[in-house]
């Protein structure tokens, strides 16, 4: 860092600007040999559709396409949105008693080692199919952001907590006053030493619970009404309609990239004042 | 005269043996008296810092008793300030909520502790700084923020352990200076855990040398009082004559056997 040489404020730093010209030229690239190899060897659509192709389906069956982007995209949302709340009230009860995370903890880790693909049949027996594939992208997200914030409560500078025990604990060792004190460091200590690796998890998480969806939606796609884009993929597949597929299969990569670079985002936002993952992108 | 006076502290047979069979300390019997700057010297493992721990009720002695002859009240958690070795701020919070901390977990709102915060920060200098983050702090600083947290309880006696050790030399010169003057100002009284020959000599009114491991009181050396503090102390005979005095104890503590 400190060999580089000085910039002056407010130019567009040249490394910046070629770390996204560089990928963008590639793809450029890649695309171009692409659709001059399917054009001139011929190859029919319904074995690889020439990249053109996949942008017009893509036009064409736009009605039908956004809407199964919704409702797998309203699928991965609110399956990361019940993980987090899952994840972390499960994390800070677990903090907070080691009975409870004795007695807990390793039926969440064996949740998480199982699998989904092969819980999705039997969430399907025995849950509505909307719940089911919800409950597939709940399960995968939910364990990142369970063990990273626990790694986050308990990452917290030893000798802070002896402050608080200088400073603050009350000198009766009631259960109640030993309750409180704990809610306090979990409050003023815990909680912000625990947001980075939170935000970590929930990072992957996003894409986690993307990944459950399509799982879940894939698994149910023959037992009935589904209609996500996992469910398009598998139709498309049936019907040949490899164009489709293809174009069901870029919306669900934006899908996951959107998702990854939105929780970049808020990750930055939130640390931006004192994180050093945070401060280094802006050095 | 000071001895006279009861002490503020006394350490009486005070005695440490951590699970791990090791005894850190043994028997330390020992008086820590109003308004002095007391240092505890000693080869690493001596067990010093385990006594300032025992001083501020960190961690329970096995055997023997801490007690503050001079006090009525049975809670001195509010009279004592602690300095880590690191200067152990939180990373998310700036200058101000750093050094407003000990005041909040006793129940003191920001608003309340905006003066108290202020003024400690006055004390250590830093005033332009309450807003920063401790990145953006250089290590002098970060420790100068530690000391002004210390001092917002305004605590009548003031741990420090090892508190400059990490410090470049110029840095850590200024901060003597300023403890110094600190002292001074607010009249509190000072244990301060060092391996530093020159810093005790420097600091202190009274040196306590330590033996190794486990810890027991070796010698006494009587440090220069103000008054016979020159201006350029850290350059005269008295104060060479001083750390030579405070050497030899310590070699004949059986530091450098252990060392």
């Amino acid at each position: 860092m400190a060999s580089d040489p000085p910039m002056p404020p407010g130019s567009p730093n040249p490394r910046s600007v070629l770390k996204l010209l560089l990928p963008a030229a590639v793809f450029v690239a890649a695309l171009g040999t692409w659709e001059v190899y399917v054009r001139s060897a011929a190859v029919p659509a319904y074995i690889l559709p020439a990249p053109s192709l996949i942008l017009r389906t893509m036009i064409t069956d736009w009605p039908l396409l956004w809407a199964s982007l919704l409702t797998t995209l309203k699928t991965t949302l609110l399956g990361l949105a019940l993980a987090v709340l899952g994840g972390v009230a499960l994390a800070v009860l677990l903090s907070l008693s080691r009975i409870v995370e004795y007695s807990l903890y390793p039926f969440a880790v064996v949740l998480q080692v199982t699998p989904v693909i092969a819980i999705a049949p039997l969430l399907l027996i025995y849950m509505p199919q909307d719940a089911a594939v919800l409950a597939c992208a709940w399960l995968v997200a939910f364990f990142p952001i369970l063990s990273n914030t626990m790694l986050g409560l308990q990452s917290v500078d030893r000798n802070l907590l002896e402050l608080f025990e200088l400073y603050g604990t009350s000198p009766s060792q009631t259960a109640g006053a030993r309750l409180r004190s704990r809610l306090k460091a979990l409050w003023i200590l815990r909680r912000p030493a625990a947001l980075p690796p939170f935000l970590a998890g929930l990072r992957i998480a996003g894409g986690l619970s993307l990944i459950g969806a399509v799982v879940a939606e894939m698994a149910a796609g023959s037992a009935g009404a589904g209609s996500g884009l996992a469910y398009r993929i598998m139709e498309s597949q049936y019907r040949l309609n490899i164009p489709r597929l293809f174009a069901a299969l870029v919306l669900l990569a934006l899908t996951g990239v959107a998702l990854f670079l939105l929780l970049s985002a808020l990750s930055h936002v939130a640390l931006r004042r004192w994180h050093e993952s945070a401060l280094a992108r802006e050095a | 005269m000071l001895e006279s006076a009861p002490p503020l502290l006394r350490l009486q047979s005070v005695t440490k043996a951590f699970p791990s069979g090791v005894t850190a300390l043994a028997d330390l019997d020992l008086d820590i008296r109003a308004g002095e700057f007391l240092s505890l010297l000693g080869p690493s493992g001596c067990g010093k810092s385990t006594a300032l721990r025992i001083i501020a009720g960190l961690s329970p002695p096995t055997e023997g008793r801490v007690t503050w002859p001079g006090a009525a009240a049975a809670d001195h958690r509010g009279e004592i300030g602690f300095v880590f070795q690191e200067p152990t701020l939180m990373p998310w919070a700036n200058v101000a909520d750093n050094v407003w901390l000990p005041l909040r977990l006793r129940g003191v709102s920001k608003h309340d502790a905006k003066r108290r915060i202020a003024e400690s920060l006055a004390l250590v200098g830093l005033e332009a700084f309450a807003s920063a983050y401790p990145r953006e702090l250089s290590g002098g600083m970060k420790m100068r923020v530690s000391i002004a947290r210390a001092l917002s309880l305004k605590p009548r006696l003031l741990l420090m352990d090892e508190p400059f050790g990490a410090l470049d030399e110029i840095a850590r010169f200024r901060l003597n200076d300023d403890l110094l003057r600190l002292q001074d100002e607010l009249g509190c009284t000072i244990v301060f855990v060092t391996h530093s020959i020159y810093e005790s000599a420097y600091l202190s009114t009274r040196v306590v040398v330590m033996t190794p491991r486990p810890g027991r009181v070796a010698a006494e050396i009587a440090g220069a009082t103000r008054a016979e503090r020159e201006a350029d102390f850290r350059t005269s005979m008295p104060y060479a004559d001083l750390c030579r005095r405070i050497a030899r104890s310590l070699a004949g503590a059986g530091a450098e056997e252990a060392a």
